[in-house]
């Protein structure tokens, strides 16, 4: 669709690996349950910054390699990243315009939705997880999206 | 539409275009996951995706491969020499103690042969180093590096050093997914050794931790007995050792005992396992000899 951007093709691509790579880094135990979902925020990141370039597609083959690279069913992170996409992409003119702490609150609310959605499938499809530790994710991640964000502008600025 | 960048695509997204796109990528999502779901179905897909992600899994795993190969050819001559005297003087029990076994498994082939029924202990085996890889916090499961093309398949028993360490649950062509016997999905037929009494141990997703929920109150069981796989639905090899009780929990308002169990294999710190390879035709349990030509292989239970 869009052809000229402040990001080509291949940073997408490269951010993205490297977010489905530090979704499966070995990290200690207690550090891997606060594992914020890298590939939502990535998602949800491209999505507010350029929603032209990447949008939709994008998020739903981010999440299919995320289900194959975590081995669980094919197509359940994929389901979950296009819903939250879709919302993003609708509010994202408020969302930018938003001060930090809000924005922040926003994302909160974005991945315990992506974190539902799990869930939910995870318990249609006969497996489900419990543990009340899996919500831990989600504050987790909205409190790296600020990093996150800041990282990826320096990435995406530079030429 | 900002100063510099001119060009006509409308600023608000959406309308009916993006939510066409959503339904359609989302009804796609849930076509495949109830192909998935329905085993089989995507098998040539799940082939294909799991060789294309096996060259960053292992791209992910092995500076720490590195790293741990590093730290070995760089350990001190002491630690070296003192592991070699101590795994001489293991290597002399275990001889020892091989020399009694075999004598013991010949009488037992004998044994089983005049009983008719084939013995069932492990026969071939493979070695599959764990990648570190996290698959997922809350499961039990690793990551092997060994695939279909070693011959793997699912539903493999694999053991560690110490004890039944899990099955194979997915295969692809490189890797293998195996689930843990502390899986929260998982259950497993075991023996309590002392007594002799069948039960089954379930995964409580702790890797220290199995738990044996149907006993009733009156069960002879104990902290410190050791339980065996019994072998039942033929996915383990018989015999080989679980766990231990650790705790056996009587609350008289209950009808059933609450017993924790700990894994004799090291779940959490294996670095490789063994794939293993036995014959697992036999039905257990057979009350009379004279039941025997009704048995064939087909009413094995579909164990898990």
């Amino acid at each position: 669709m869009a052809r000229r951007s402040s990001l080509g093709w291949p940073r997408i691509i490269a951010l993205t690996l490297a977010a489905l790579v530090a979704t499966v880094l070995p990290l200690p135990d207690w550090l891997e349950i606060l594992r914020p979902d890298f590939v939502a925020l990535t998602v949800l990141w491209f999505c507010l910054l350029s929603p032209r370039m990447t949008g939709l597609f994008h998020a739903w083959g981010a999440g299919l390699a995320l289900d194959a690279f975590r081995g669980v069913l094919l197509g359940q992170h994929a389901l979950a990243l296009i819903v939250i996409t879709y919302v993003a992409t609708k509010l994202r003119l408020q969302i930018r315009a938003f001060p930090p702490l809000q924005q922040t609150a926003v994302i909160l609310a974005l991945l315990w939705l992506n974190e539902f959605l799990l869930f939910w499938i995870d318990g249609v499809s006969g497996h489900p997880i419990t543990d009340w530790r899996r919500w831990l994710a989600v504050p987790a991640g909205a409190a790296c999206w600020p990093l996150i964000s800041g990282l990826y502008a320096r990435v995406a600025a530079r030429r | 539409m900002t100063l510099h960048e001119p060009d006509a695509r409308p600023l608000l997204l959406g309308g009916p275009a993006l939510g066409l796109r959503l339904i359609v990528l989302a009804i796609l999502s849930l076509g495949l996951m109830v192909a998935d779901h329905r085993q089989n179905h995507l098998a040539v897909i799940r082939d294909w995706l799991s060789a294309a992600v096996y060259p960053v899994q292992w791209a992910v795993q092995a500076p720490f491969a590195v790293w741990n190969s590093a730290r070995e050819s760089l350990a001190s001559r002491a630690r070296i020499e003192s592991d070699n005297v101590r795994l001489a003087a293991d290597n002399l029990v275990l001889r020892l103690r091989q020399m009694r076994y075999d004598a013991l498994e010949q009488e037992n082939q004998r044994l089983r042969a005049a009983r008719e029924s084939s013995s069932r202990v492990v026969q071939r085996t493979l070695v599959a180093e764990i990648m570190r890889v996290d698959l997922d916090p809350f499961r039990q499961r690793v990551l092997v590096n060994k695939g279909s093309l070693n011959g793997v398949f699912r539903g493999q028993a694999a053991l560690d050093a110490n004890g039944i360490f899990g099955q194979v649950t997915r295969v692809g062509p490189l890797s293998a997914e195996v689930i843990l016997i502390s899986d929260p999905e998982h259950a497993i037929p075991v023996q309590v050794n002392r007594t002799g009494a069948r039960t089954i141990a379930l995964g409580t997703g702790r890797s220290g931790q199995l738990s044996l929920p149907y006993l009733p109150q009156n069960s002879d069981v104990a902290a410190g007995d050791l339980l065996v796989s019994s072998g039942l639905g033929g996915v383990y090899p018989p015999g080989y050792p679980v766990g231990r009780i650790t705790a056996v929990a009587r609350d008289p308002s209950q009808p059933l005992l609450s017993v924790t169990v700990e894994p004799q294999a090291a779940l959490d710190r294996d670095p490789e396992i063994l794939l293993v390879w036995f014959d697992s035709t036999v039905v257990e349990p057979e009350p009379t000899p004279a039941a025997k030509p009704a048995s064939t292989p087909g009413d094995a239970a579909g164990g898990n």
